[in-house]
């Protein structure tokens, strides 16, 4: 039974991970894209790239603290 | 010579970051060879990362190294206060410290004072105990101590490069060089394109405040014996509150406005929109506490796991890929430790930046 929480807990961490992957995958992405056409821009697109990934991130931070309480119960 | 200089650089930071992880964990090696227990990564890494009413570095029980902290309780019958060499290392509730007539036990860095006649701590099915309260505990921690450690850094800092100015014109030199760098740069790319040319001013001594001390405190956090401070969610709740009253109080009358009242919608959806946003105020700060909190948690302990991963193998060859690895990753962490407090500082600058915005049209 445990080892089953424990089981579900990884497993809803890796499913966060995935979503977040994909979100900031796309961002840097377009970063990329947006940089190579406009380098002179690249300061304002960076920061806002950056500001975009921290969002992103912080619903997967969610997603893994969640688990991690799972966990330490 | 500036090449000769240069090489020499690189070397000694080469050698910093190559020995930067042994030393965190020559700790753990000695201690295990001496128990012989059977290796618990979790707990372990729980020891680590959590809070003590100690500053542990290394060793086991009584022949551990650790400085000890004040323990400052609030009780019924007023302050108490000891040093927390005064538990002998106990965690387990074991040893009891009689003062003012009350008893108290330290049971896994919580101070628990025993009911009138007890001689020990009874514990129910889930190890909860039953003949104990929690009295209110304002000790000087290991986080408060490590909190105070970045307190008297950046006095130190700032006081100097203040005092430059108030003499000079010209740009300082050296460390304090450095520092005017950063607080340009929080000035140039935080405060003004997120606030405004207008009002930025204002909340330049939060923006400065707050990144200098998350930065500082997280890099402190990756040295050897120190404390996880950013990683506790009670100092990155505090962080986040101070974000909440700073919009709470400078949030201006359009501000409100279009979070509970947004003009130019249908009539039925304002009472849906309000809701949502009025959730929106206080989610923001919940996500920058959760980010910070769960950043720096979440290296700490991909660090620990990497080298558990020896002691769970039980196999001295795991080392050759877990210690390159857990290196890689403290490298990483540097840069962690200055992107969290860039990204706390731009969010709140942002959020800080909507609510002072001036509308002029609609």
């Amino acid at each position: 039974m445990e080892l089953l929480y424990v089981g579900l807990a990884a497993l809803g961490a890796g499913l966060a991970v995935v979503g977040a992957a994909i979100g900031v995958g796309k961002i840097g992405g377009s970063a990329m894209d947006a940089i190579a056409r406009q380098p002179e821009a690249s300061g304002k697109i960076q920061t806002a790239m950056i500001i975009a990934a921290a969002l992103v991130e912080g619903v997967a931070l969610f997603g893994v603290v969640a688990s991690l309480l799972g966990v330490l119960r | 010579m500036t090449a000769h200089k240069s090489l020499l650089i690189k070397v000694y930071f080469a050698l910093a970051f190559a020995i930067l992880p042994f030393f965190t964990f020559a700790q753990e090696h000695e201690s295990l060879e001496e128990a012989e227990e059977e290796f618990d990564a979790t707990e372990m890494i729980m020891h680590h990362i959590g809070d003590a009413h100690g500053w542990h570095f290394f060793g086991e029980g009584e022949n551990s190294f650790t400085i000890p902290l004040p323990v400052i309780l609030w009780t019924e019958n007023g302050l108490v206060s000891f040093m927390s060499s005064e538990f002998h290392h106990d965690t387990e509730g074991h040893h009891v410290v009689e003062k003012n007539g009350m008893q108290f036990v330290n049971l896994h860095e919580k101070i628990y004072r025993l009911e009138e006649g007890a001689e020990a701590v009874e514990f129910d099915a889930e190890h909860n105990p039953v003949n104990a309260s929690k009295p209110w505990d304002i000790s000087i921690t290991k986080n408060v101590a490590a909190m105070f450690i970045t307190v008297i850094l950046m006095l130190l800092f700032f006081r100097s490069l203040a005092s430059h100015h108030r003499k000079n014109t010209h740009a300082p030199k050296g460390f304090n060089n450095i520092l005017e760098t950063l607080v340009l740069f929080v000035r140039d790319e935080i405060a003004i394109p997120q606030i405004g040319e207008k009002k930025y001013m204002k909340f330049m001594p939060f923006l400065l405040t707050i990144f200098f001390f998350i930065w500082i405190t997280n890099l402190l956090g990756l040295l050897p014996g120190a404390a996880n401070v950013t990683g506790n969610i009670a100092v990155t709740v505090s962080l986040g509150l101070f974000t909440l009253g700073l919009i709470i109080i400078n949030g201006n009358k359009a501000y409100w406005k279009h979070t509970f009242w947004m003009p130019g919608i249908p009539t039925w959806v304002k009472p849906i929109l309000a809701v949502v946003e009025g959730a929106g105020v206080i989610i923001k700060p919940i996500a920058l506490m959760i980010r910070l909190f769960a950043n720096i948690t979440a290296g700490h302990i991909i660090i620990l796991s990497l080298i558990s991963l020896i002691f769970i193998l039980e196999n001295a060859g795991v080392a050759g890929v877990s210690v390159p690895f857990a290196l890689f990753i403290t490298v990483l962490e540097l840069l962690v430790a200055f992107l969290q407090a860039f990204i706390f500082t731009i969010l709140s600058a942002l959020f800080i930046g909507m609510a002072v915005e001036e509308h002029e049209h609609h």
